[in-house]
């Protein structure tokens, strides 16, 4: 066992961990601890929801998704509630310039991938007839014969997928949840509508496409499976958009306000906001338009979602990594698109993030959204995607102002108060029963209690770890555990003393035990914490984390200061003599006679 | 102090303890009283559940432009008025300042008549009119089911592996089940008091109860450590698994007092500024529950999860079986106290070896360990032949159909 180690040298190394961390507070800068809500107050955001679908299930929905956006990395313990019937309120401590924030809670993050069929200059076009396809389209395929019925492709066909929602059964099933608007199955339409049935399944079948690569992973057998898929049919109408939507396509125009417009396949009118069923128009933020297929992967398919700056290169881009489904589809679009002058479009809210070509096949289901990122712009984004999409969507203006502290100023201090209170009450109470060894107890104590001070405002820094009342209160109970380790040692020295080893073996001896007793205790305290964080969110989650450091800070005061400290002490004739006030004197111990460590001689002693 | 330290080591050397293992049926009962009080609380009153849980009703006072902005002195006026109210269900309002020109005010769940009241007194305070100035909203909870159930699958999840990690700590399953046991009486009896006192629940007291289960299973942990360390060798030190876990919880006594003491000192002060001087508050709720908790956490290691482990492990035949031994040997010294001093033999040890601890340090050569008379074996008694004593080690073979001392050759004796 190494612990013969000189216990000064540890000392000193354990002081210079301690400068070292306050070094580092010092660059970051703040010497007083954010404080939560309760205590300071913060910022208060009222989000007002908008359209129709807002039901008090899809309020509540949403106000889960954003409290897992703001508490979901780190733990500032924000509040999210809902109020009323149609406002989510978030409550975050801290100053109220946090405008990225905003965009974070507010985001509705609903990232869809979507193809291009057709894309030009935002403005609308006033020769409205289908074939006059706008300028520089690179999809020769919109050829105005296209909506031939083929015999294959009955009514019956399209009229038996109207009765089951089957054919588009994977997205659906996702989209029929709170989390999706109210959705239309687009072939109702094609039934009752024989220009409308031409759309979507004739392009599945019309093999006479120029770009005869449209869909190449369908096995061209089943001709029946192949329309029933909405990503091959989605391939399909790529090619052969019907005339609506490219009307309605011709009819559109980029402005400020009109964004994007989901248009309606039975009526060919276009309506605002993104449904995912329909065909979209829409634009990017250079001012193109685009007409896009119905969705392919739907931002539900993400299964994680990063920001990062991939490997030679210099900007941020956003990483997504799909499900099972969703890389699947992914690898089915990815493979009809590659090789083609084809486009795809990734929709955020409506809005074409970027309309990339389809470089290599892409089966692993990674995929990166790049574009003029920074930074802050691709956290925000990929922490918006992350937790999901909302179902509802909240008006553009929302009010932000500054709350005050929730509980009355007095209780702050009057908890600071008490707390230096029951401090020095256990400090004396220490000194009184533990005399000398009281002061290492002493010591240890305002060490930790500078340590544990050092990493909140570190952890402030770099976690935007708040401070609330009950957080406090916990640090102050922490000390008192963190106490209980000196006291479980040093009634192990006096236990190994009774049993008539002088006080540098006991020291040891006692320690050997004493180290594996609160291992074993601080195991179970980290075992919580761990858990805890792992699992909870807000304020159980705010609490884990304290305990974990304050246990680890036990764990390191009570290792590299405490032991040291009293095995250092234990060469001096005050505590290895007894000395009344070292408190390890045979009065204290309560035996009549203390081992001395004298060495026996052989003889005896004269 | 003298006093004190004098029953330590009384205490530590076992010639004067507490019976606490042997008296478990009053602990049993006293602590059954205790946790049905708790539950019969909890059953018929019930927990007052704070507006983070179950929603309730916002006020927004807004003053008119003209009126000097708002203030952290008005947010604490307002709310010692409305807490002053007397309307149920207003006890602890949430009060803050919103901006420069509104407080918001969160209560419970109010009828009408309340909340025309609880507009009224908020009007006065602020001196506007009780229907333009003060704005009404239902908010739902920032604690919604999804987070007491992502909350409660992290305790389920922990729990486990609580069990599993004592288990495998102390190789002894029984301890796992004694300490959860003394853990749901912590908590059933800190819920107890939240039901009886009447406190609102709030997050705090969430958090609160999550210390006391850490602070209950550490301290059951440091106790069971001694008590494993006791009964590790019991045929050796010549006690029934009861006496050791005694002993053990004997020799922690002045550790978990100390300990209690130490982790009590500053919440009771935390408790006595949050009840006595400040009145409403999270601060007394959050310290009461950690009081109470962690009082109990101290308690429930000594008086119920040791004598349940000793209870439980009483019934193991091993047990069973020294227990018996040890009560025959016992008879039998009682009967005869001299019948038993050992003649001196070579191998006599000098001192005890139960001492399991490896003392490689080269101070340890210098103590000079206090002699016992410990007999080097045991001479069976009061039964049956007495089997000479074995000048030799013995063979088991059994090739000379019994066994046969050995002797090594003579070059190699004298040698190990």
């Amino acid at each position: 066992m190494a612990r013969r180690t000189n216990p000064l040298r540890t000392l000193v190394v354990f002081f210079l961990g301690i400068a070292v961390m306050y070094g580092l507070v010092a660059l970051a800068g703040s010497w007083s601890p954010a404080l939560g809500l309760d205590l300071e107050g913060g910022t208060r955001i009222r989000l007002a929801a908008t359209g129709d679908g807002v039901t008090t299930e899809s309020l509540d929905e949403a106000r889960g998704i954003i409290d897992a956006r703001v508490n979901g990395s780190g733990v500032t313990e924000a509040e999210v509630t809902t109020e009323g019937n149609k406002y989510v309120v978030v409550e975050v401590p801290g100053d109220s310039s946090q405008s990225k924030l905003v965009d974070v809670v507010k985001r509705q993050a609903q990232l869809r991938f979507r193809l291009v069929a057709q894309y030009g200059a935002g403005t609308a076009q006033p020769t409205a007839a289908p074939t006059a396809t706008g300028s520089g389209e690179p999809t020769p395929s919109t050829t105005p014969g296209g909506g031939v019925l083929l015999p294959s492709e009955t009514p019956a066909a399209s009229s038996s997928s109207t009765a089951k929602p089957s054919p588009t059964a994977s997205p659906t099933k996702k989209a029929t949840g709170k989390n999706r608007a109210p959705f239309v199955l687009p072939d109702d339409s094609q039934s009752a509508d024989p220009t409308g049935t031409a759309t979507a399944t004739d392009g599945s079948s019309s093999t006479g496409s120029p770009t005869g690569t449209a869909s190449p992973t369908a096995t061209p057998t089943d001709a029946a499976a192949e329309s029933k898929d909405p990503v091959d049919k989605a391939l399909a109408w790529q090619q052969n958009p019907d005339e609506k939507s490219l009307a309605a396509y011709n009819a559109f125009a980029c402005g400020t306000d009109t964004r994007s417009q989901s248009v309606n396949p039975n009526t060919g009118e276009a309506v605002e906001g993104d449904n995912p069923n329909w065909p979209l128009l829409s634009c990017d933020d250079q001012g193109q338009k685009f007409l896009l297929s119905v969705a392919v992967v739907e931002g539900t398919d993400l299964s994680d979602a990063s920001a990062g700056v991939p490997q030679n290169q210099l900007s941020w881009v956003v990483n997504l990594e799909f499900n099972g489904h969703g890389t699947e589809a992914f690898a089915k679009v990815s493979n009809a698109l590659v090789g083609t002058e084809d486009l795809f479009a990734i929709v955020l809210d409506g809005n074409v993030l970027s309309s990339p070509r389809m470089d290599g096949r892409i089966n692993n289901g990674r995929a990166q959204i790049s574009g003029s990122f920074n930074q802050e712009s691709a956290q925000a984004l990929a922490t918006s995607l992350r937790y999901g999409s909302l179902p509802i969507a909240f008006e553009k203006d929302v009010s932000v102002e500054t709350i005050g502290p929730s509980l009355a100023g007095n209780q702050l201090s009057a908890g600071i108060y008490a707390g230096l209170i029951g401090l020095m009450a256990v400090m004396i109470y220490c000194l009184i029963y533990y005399r000398g060894l009281g002061l290492v107890v002493l010591a240890s104590l305002i060490v930790a209690a500078s340590i544990t001070y050092g990493v909140v405002l570190l952890l402030g820094a770099a976690a935007n770890f708040t401070l609330t009342l009950p957080g406090i209160a916990g640090l102050i109970v922490a000390v008192g555990i963190t106490a209980d380790s000196f006291i479980v040692y040093f009634e192990r020295i006096r236990d190994e003393m009774r049993d008539g080893k002088s006080m540098r073996v006991a020291v040891e001896a006692g320690w050997a035990r004493a180290r594996n007793t609160c291992l074993a205790a601080d195991a179970v305290s980290l075992l919580a914490a761990v858990v805890l964080y792992i699992f909870a969110a807000g304020v159980v989650r705010g609490f884990a984390f304290a305990l974990g450091v304050s246990t680890l800070i036990d764990l390191v005061v009570f290792f590299w200061f405490t032991h040291p400290m009293v095995s250092w002490l234990s060469r001096f004739r005050f505590f290895n003599q007894g000395h009344k006030l070292s408190g390890l004197d045979a009065e204290a111990l309560g035996i009549d006679k203390i081992n001395l460590g004298t060495p026996a001689t052989a003889g005896g002693r004269a | 102090m003298g006093k004190f330290s004098r029953l330590g080591n009384e205490l530590y050397s076992g010639k004067r303890s507490v019976n606490f293992v042997g008296r478990k049926w009053l602990w049993y009962a006293m602590s059954g009283v205790i946790v049905l009080l708790a539950v019969g609380g909890l059953y018929f009153k019930g927990l007052d559940m704070g507006i983070e849980f179950v929603g309730g009703a916002q006020y927004k006072v807004t003053v008119a432009d003209s009126a000097p902005k708002v203030n952290q002195t008005d947010a604490d006026k307002i709310r010692e008025a409305v807490a002053a109210s007397g309307i149920a269900g207003t006890e602890s309002p949430v009060v803050n300042t919103a901006g420069e020109r509104s407080i918001i005010v969160q209560v419970q769940t109010l009828t009408t008549a309340q909340s025309e009241d609880i507009r009224n007194v908020l009007a006065q305070t602020m001196d506007v009119d009780p229907t333009n100035g003060v704005s009404e909203e239902q908010i739902g909870a920032s604690w919604g089911k999804d987070v007491a159930k992502r909350s409660a699958t992290g305790l389920v999840v922990f729990l486990v592996l609580v069990v599993l990690f004592i288990w495998a700590y102390f190789r002894e399953w029984k301890m796992s089940v004694a300490a959860i046991v003394a853990l749901a009486h912590d908590v059933i009896i800190t819920i107890g008091v939240y039901a009886l006192s009447g406190f609102e629940v709030t997050p705090a007291t969430v958090t609160g109860l999550l210390t006391i289960l850490g602070f209950s299973l550490y301290d059951t942990v440091v106790v069971f450590d001694k008590v494993r360390e006791n009964t590790k060798n019991l045929r050796a030190v010549r006690m029934t698994y009861p006496e050791a876990a005694n002993l053990a919880v004997n020799q922690t006594l002045v550790r978990s007092i100390n300990t209690s003491i130490v982790a009590l000192i500053p919440v009771g002060a935390i408790l006595y500024v949050g009840a006595v001087q400040l009145g409403a508050g999270s601060l007394k709720d959050l310290a009461l529950a950690l009081f109470v908790g962690m009082a109990a956490g101290t308690y429930s290691s000594i008086f119920i999860a040791t004598p349940l482990l000793a209870h439980m492990k009483q019934g193991e035949t091993a047990n069973k079986q020294l227990e018996k031994r040890l009560a025959a040997k016992r008879r039998h010294q009682a009967d005869d106290r001299y019948a038993n001093v050992p003649v001196f033999a070579d191998d006599l040890p000098v001192r005890d070896e139960s001492d399991d601890l490896e003392d490689d340090d080269e101070l340890a050569e210098d103590v000079v360990p206090p002699a016992t008379t410990t007999p080097a074996k045991p001479v069976p008694t009061g039964r049956g032949r007495v089997v000479p004593q074995a000048s030799r080690p013995v063979t088991p073979s059994t090739a000379a159909g019994r066994a046969q001392p050995t002797r090594q050759s003579r070059s190699k004796r004298g040698k190990k």
